[in-house]
């Protein structure tokens, strides 16, 4: 279900639709492709209206989560299919559709594997291959839904860098759909963050992670805490004690505050903002975080990269030294 | 293995010790060999038994005696009836089946589970009332019957009749078979199809119909089978005309019932055999193709 938004896609950017399960970013993804229809709302491709184009006339490339490559055909069958079923006028001959093929095995570089049957392939191939299918026919605009979600980690790291080169190099506009947040950030040029069916934000990663408009995209976007926090005098006070962020204007009285992990500090108590007891703390990816259980509050993590392990049980203040206030 | 390898060489090993790896769902050799002793048996009496005493009688006055129960003018109609009938009801069953499963497996609509039940009908009811059906439809005195008699159309007791009885029974098998299988197989390769500017058409012919071809040959296979076995639907709708409207079961009932067991049991024997092609087709098909058959069956 998805509420009125207008989204612009620009010609030849790469762009996420980042949402949780169930915000609705693959039914709009449908939408474009014209696999499914919009009770209203028009789809416009570069000036003309696609609303009641059927989707083989949309020209778009269209890359399913599980491949959903054609299983009785090859590699090179699978990647021609696109050409051969078009009219005879419009299509291209053998040698033409053989040179095409050819090209763009080199470019997924599974060149030697044109003969072989999908089941042969690994997960990553398969979808190296879905997204030459999905190119071959040269579409307007190149979908692709979930495309890293069924392989396993490394595997999805790598094809996301692959799918930058191959995007840098074509200049395909391209919009893709993911539930990862690192997944979005690191590989597109904007992102669309959608929830419960409603459009969020649309903005450039660094845009989106600084800026964020609504809690929803700053949870969203990775771990936050959330403190209550009172808005005076273009101050925002937590335990009655100022910090060094703004309050918006026009905003006065109780306010949420919300802070990454790294924007918190260890402090002494009389400078505290917030107090507790650690739980326990672990290292991941270089970087210590430590657990904070707060008397009736929520846990937080605290991501500092100067402390050594703490101990479990030891009591601990915290200073806010950055982060974000909305009503 | 190396648990048991362990052991002390001198500790006896007792009846009810854990044995080696894998066996833990494996009976004891005497209950193995008898639960083996009695589905042999009741295989021996119950199925292979009569399968050769078919062909025993057939040939118990020899060769000539059983060839010549094919060579009667009665025999010889009876079995091109047969096939006649096979050949539209078979036919027609595949295409039906075919665009019954893929409406059902591939799209939403309402009274799609009446529809499914609709098809599953032939199986529940007993073949004499599904002849009885067409004889009360398109009988002399049934709801047709006046109009029917009036423009010299014969139905009931005619070939017509045999061929809808016999569609009638054997709907089921293709429907019923290609439904879980195009329900597993879902839509996204269709869609793919269409991404990539494929019409209806030709994604069905290029993508949907190669990935159900083995399933559905399966499928035709049965359906041929029972379409010439079919006794009771079409016993109520055939009337038994001699030479016209029997097909190769009844003409069994008929020599069987003059007590003429030789040529009974040799026109038996051709049903057995095509039974055992069948069978022998099936289980090629099965081995080779399990995957592509039934959906659940294991995947690589």
């Amino acid at each position: 279900m998805l509420h009125d938004f207008t989204l612009d896609v620009r010609a030849g950017e790469l762009l996420a639709l980042l949402g949780p399960s169930g915000s609705g970013k693959t039914t709009l993804l449908r939408i474009i492709a014209g696999l499914d229809f919009p009770d209203r709302g028009r789809i416009i491709f570069g000036g003309d209206d696609a609303t009641r184009v059927p989707v083989q006339k949309r020209s778009v490339g269209f890359v399913f989560q599980h491949y959903a490559l054609f299983k009785h055909m090859t590699v090179a069958q699978n990647i021609a299919y696109g050409l051969k079923a078009r009219k005879r006028s419009e299509r291209p001959d053998k040698a033409e559709i053989k040179r095409r093929v050819g090209n763009l095995l080199d470019l997924i570089k599974l060149s030697g594997f044109a003969d072989r049957y999908p089941s042969q392939l690994s997960g990553g191939q398969r979808q190296r291959i879905a997204l030459a299918r999905a190119l071959a026919v040269e579409p307007r605009v190149l979908l692709l839904d979930e495309p890293f979600g069924a392989l396993d980690a490394q595997v999805r790291k790598d094809l996301r860098r692959w799918l930058r080169e191959i995007h840098d190099r074509t200049g395909q506009t391209t919009i893709f759909v993911t539930h990862d947040q690192d997944e979005a950030l690191e590989l597109s040029d904007r992102v669309a963050v959608l929830d419960r069916g409603r459009l969020e934000q649309v903005g450039t990663p660094d845009e989106v992670q600084e800026h964020p408009v609504s809690p929803t995209v700053l949870k969203f976007l990775g771990d936050t805490i959330e403190v209550e926090a009172i808005a005076q005098d273009g101050k925002v006070l937590v335990n009655g004690r100022p910090t060094p962020l703004t309050a918006p204007e026009g905003l006065v009285g109780p306010v949420k505050l919300y802070a990454r992990p790294w924007q918190l500090q260890f402090a002494e108590a009389d400078a505290a903002h917030l107090t507790g007891t650690v739980r326990s703390s672990y290292r991941t990816q270089g970087r210590q975080r430590i657990e904070v259980d707060r008397p009736g509050a929520k846990t937080v993590v605290v991501e500092a990269s100067d402390t050594a392990r703490l101990a479990g049980g030891r009591e601990v203040g915290l200073r806010i030294v950055d982060g974000y206030v909305f009503p | 293995m190396s648990e048991a390898l362990a052991q002390p060489a001198n500790v006896p090993v007792r009846d009810d010790a854990p044995r080696p790896l894998g066996s833990v769902v494996t009976e004891r050799p005497l209950v193995r060999w008898l639960l083996i002793a009695v589905a042999l048996t009741f295989l021996g009496l119950f199925l292979v038994l009569p399968l050769v005493t078919v062909f025993a009688q057939a040939l118990a006055k020899g060769w000539q005696a059983y060839l010549a129960a094919f060579s009667e003018p009665d025999a010889q109609s009876a079995i091109r009836l047969t096939l006649l009938v096979a050949a539209i009801a078979v036919p027609f069953n595949l295409v039906f089946g075919v665009a019954a499963s893929w409406a059902i497996a591939k799209f939403e609509f309402r009274g799609k589970n009446l529809l499914v039940t609709l098809i599953d009908l032939p199986f529940s009811v007993s073949p004499v009332v599904s002849g009885l059906i067409y004889v009360l439809v398109f009988g002399s005195r049934g709801l047709f019957g006046p109009f029917l008699l009036e423009h010299d159309i014969q139905i009931i007791f005619a070939l017509p009749g045999i061929v809808l009885a016999t569609i009638f029974v054997t709907f089921p098998f293709v429907a019923r078979q290609l439904i879980p299988l195009m329900q597993e197989q879902g839509t996204a390769e269709e869609e793919a199809a269409l991404t990539l500017g494929a019409s209806g058409w030709h994604a069905f012919r290029t993508v949907t119909l190669p990935n159900i071809r083995w399933g559905l040959l399966y499928s035709v296979l049965l359906c041929n089978a029972r379409a010439m076995g079919e006794f009771g639907a079409v016993s109520v709708v055939s009337g038994h005309i001699r030479g016209l409207t029997n097909t190769l079961p009844l003409h069994v009932e008929i020599l069987y019932n003059e007590y003429n067991f030789v040529a009974a049991f040799a026109v038996a024997s051709l049903l057995a055999g095509l039974a055992l092609v069948t069978l022998a087709i099936k289980s090629v098909l099965e081995w080779r193709y399990a995957d592509d058959i039934a959906a659940g069956a294991r995947r690589h």
